[in-house]
């Protein structure tokens, strides 16, 4: 086989991927078409960079949940605690400025742990509790966001250090910061779930409970470090928006949940489990800040983006069905001659 | 009595009445009669909610677009009684809220159907969907001043006893209208060949497949009356908060879902009962309007909502696991 082949069969092997790629690029020239000067703008792609890591790492955390047949309801609740509790290390301790970056770096690090430890407790219960992972996270988010009403006692916390503040809104090398936290993310959970026993477990307690039980894996063990890996994505994000904002709340981006989950399923994540690829998810995020940021210009209000993509995403599973029906059809008729054949002979 | 323990019924009660306990111990004004008719009227538009719910759950699908449902037909209803200047009955805004409601449940049930479409994802989209068509196209502005007949409605009261210092209090005429919804859910799904096969659905889909039941047909059924059922309980809301709000219910959805998960009905399906219910709503209700009889800060309402829900799934949880372990 040669490369480009080769390079042909990696990028599109997957039919619903190619799809979602040629409708994710019908978007973009649409909004090109539309808008030219300001959509195919610096200005415009850098603004995308800048805001569209948040939703996508919620994203990426809630498709690992879905592909062990779980979902995360709790991720925004755990992004809020543990920001609040970076935004209150930083804002209580760091007063000089040379301990600023030290102490930027403990905030960052306690935030982490929290998220971690908030993505532990969503495991055990899910996990070895057995409490339905909606429930359980509906619990849990309504318990990790009161935790953080309470800290704050429902007041924003605002005024960090520039070194954080450039996490959100700096450039390394003219890229933004949040995008490549986002492509280090990207990078990291590919490698975890492609490359390690841990991703394969992950993706086969999604698709078969059972029988991963009966081929010797510890499925609770499983789910608990899945939800911890949830828990951090979540964290990751919550900084991000944090640093963007400057300024923490205990109920911030509440609307991320719904919006991650419709990434996912845009991305064609399996509700039920087993199935989800990350980049189907990063493709299906770009496209949906594409539309996103068309609107702004186009001046929609943001009423109609929400009525676009509910819309969007039923166009997406009615469409998907009727190709899914045509490959069908297909494979029928290939097995159908097949059959045919030996039977000439 | 072992059946007793492994009942959702018996939890939840268990937990309502301990609460009540402690909270009656803290607070002595609990127990009122004020108190108890208030508790009441919170229970009803959730408690009519929870019942198009508790037939999805059923069924093993899960609808996140009630609220948005809900929304759009009060909001539609309200904004054309007023444009109109309909002063007529208030029934007839109740069947046209119900009658809205009814389409988009329709369209949720097509999908589902029709093309088999998992439940969650569905109703999300039209969730996004009906909100933002209302916001974009309809309006976002608030519909202030009611027909009379509605906020009579909302005044009128059964069960009026005055107190000892003069004042009339009675329970909100719209719980009637919530036993009603709530009889006719238990007739439909304890004596008709529809609930049975909703249940049975829940159950194992291939399995009612296999015994002759139009698995198709019963789904088509199912979505539009959630429908039927959020537009009563939209027109109920506007009528009890004098106004017509868009925004109103929208973000509640998860609520009723956990009411009536906390009741005993199953996510996967099959299991759970219109007392149970009940039940949930009525405990849901209970922690959300009266921890500020025990005195806690209301900052503390989403943590201790969290923790009772995460109680009373997991307790049963753990007793299951607990009698599995002695039968092996």
């Amino acid at each position: 086989m040669n490369t480009i082949s080769k390079i042909k069969n990696t990028i599109f092997s997957d039919p619903d991927r190619d799809r979602l790629l040629i409708i994710v690029f019908a978007i973009f020239i649409l909004m090109s078409v539309l808008r030219f000067d300001k959509f195919v703008s610096v200005t415009n792609i850098q603004s995308m960079l800048y805001s569209f890591p948040e939703l996508g790492i919620f994203a990426l955390g809630i498709m690992v949940a879905l592909i062990t047949g779980g979902i995360d309801l709790s991720i925004v609740g755990i992004a809020n605690l543990s920001s609040v509790v970076a935004a209150l290390i930083m804002t209580k301790l760091g007063e000089g400025e040379e301990t600023q970056f030290s102490i930027v770096i403990l905030a960052v690090l306690s935030a982490l742990v929290v998220s971690m430890l908030c993505g532990l407790i969503n495991g055990y219960i899910i996990g070895s509790i057995k409490i339905h992972p909606i429930l359980a996270t509906l619990g849990t988010f309504q318990l990790y966001g009161g935790i953080a009403v309470i800290i704050t006692k429902g007041y924003a916390v605002y005024g960090f250090p520039n070194t954080f503040i450039f996490a959100g809104n700096g450039k390394v090398l003219g890229a933004p910061f949040p995008f490549l936290v986002y492509i280090a993310v990207v990078a990291v959970l590919a490698v975890v779930l492609k490359k390690t026993a841990f991703g394969k477990r992950i993706y086969l307690v999604g698709s078969n409970n059972t029988a991963s039980r009966y081929s010797g894996i510890r499925n609770e063990n499983v789910l608990l470090k899945t939800y911890m890996l949830v828990g951090i994505l979540g964290g990751i994000a919550g900084l991000i928006m944090i640093a963007r904002t400057n300024s923490a709340k205990a109920d911030y981006g509440a609307s991320y949940t719904l919006q991650a989950i419709l990434v996912c399923l845009l991305g064609g994540v399996d509700w039920t489990g087993g199935f989800g690829k990350i980049s189907s998810v990063v493709i299906s995020v770009i496209g949906l800040q594409f539309l996103s940021s068309g609107f702004n210009l186009l001046r929609f209000n943001n009423f109609a983006r929400d009525f676009t993509w509910g819309a969007f995403l039923i166009f997406i599973i009615v469409f998907n069905y009727y190709m899914h029906q045509k490959d069908e059809e297909r494979e029928k008729r290939r097995l159908s001659l097949q059959r045919k054949r030996p039977q000439k002979t | 009595m072992k059946n007793l323990i492994k009942r959702q019924e018996f939890y939840i009660s268990l937990v309502i009445i301990i609460l009540a306990i402690i909270i009656g111990a803290k607070n002595n004004t609990f127990y009122t009669l004020p108190n108890i008719f208030s508790l009441g009227k919170s229970t009803v538009v959730m408690g009519i909610f929870a019942m198009g719910t508790l037939v999805v759950l059923l069924s093993g699908g899960i609808d996140v677009s009630m609220t948005a449902v809900a929304a759009f037909s009060m909001y539609l209803t309200c904004k054309w009684m007023v444009d109109t200047g309909y002063n007529g009955s208030i029934v007839l805004g109740f069947v046209i809220s119900m009658g809205i409601g009814g389409v988009l449940g329709l369209i949720n049930g097509l999908l589902v159907s029709l093309f088999n479409f998992p439940t969650m994802i569905v109703s999300l989209g039209t969730s996004y969907a009906f909100a933002g068509f209302i916001y974009t196209f309809i309006s976002t502005r608030i519909v202030n001043v009611l027909p009379k007949n509605m906020t009579n409605f909302s005044k009128s009261e059964i069960f009026v006893s005055t107190l000892e210092n003069g004042r009339k209090v009675g329970l909100t005429s719209a719980f009637i209208i919530m036993l009603i919804v709530m009889l006719i859910t238990f007739l439909i799904l304890r004596y008709t060949m529809l609930g049975r096969s909703i249940y049975a659905i829940g159950g194992s889909q291939s399995a009612a497949e296999r015994a002759g039941i139009n698995v198709k047909k019963v789904k088509l059924l199912i979505y539009p009356f959630v429908g039927v059922t959020a537009g009563l309980a939209g027109i109920i809301h506007s009528a009890f908060m004098r106004n017509s709000n868009p925004f109103d219910l929208i973000g509640t959805e998860l609520n009723v879902i956990a009411a009536a998960v906390l009741g005993g009905a199953n996510v996967g399906g099959g299991k759970g009962t219109v007392i149970g219910t009940f039940l949930g709503v009525v405990l849901m209700v209970l922690v959300n309007n009266s921890l500020i009889f025990l005195g806690i800060p209301s900052y503390w309402q989403r943590v201790t909502t969290g923790i009772i829900i995460l109680l009373a799934t997991g307790i049963p949880a753990i007793a299951r696991r607990c009698s599995y372990a002695k039968e092996n």
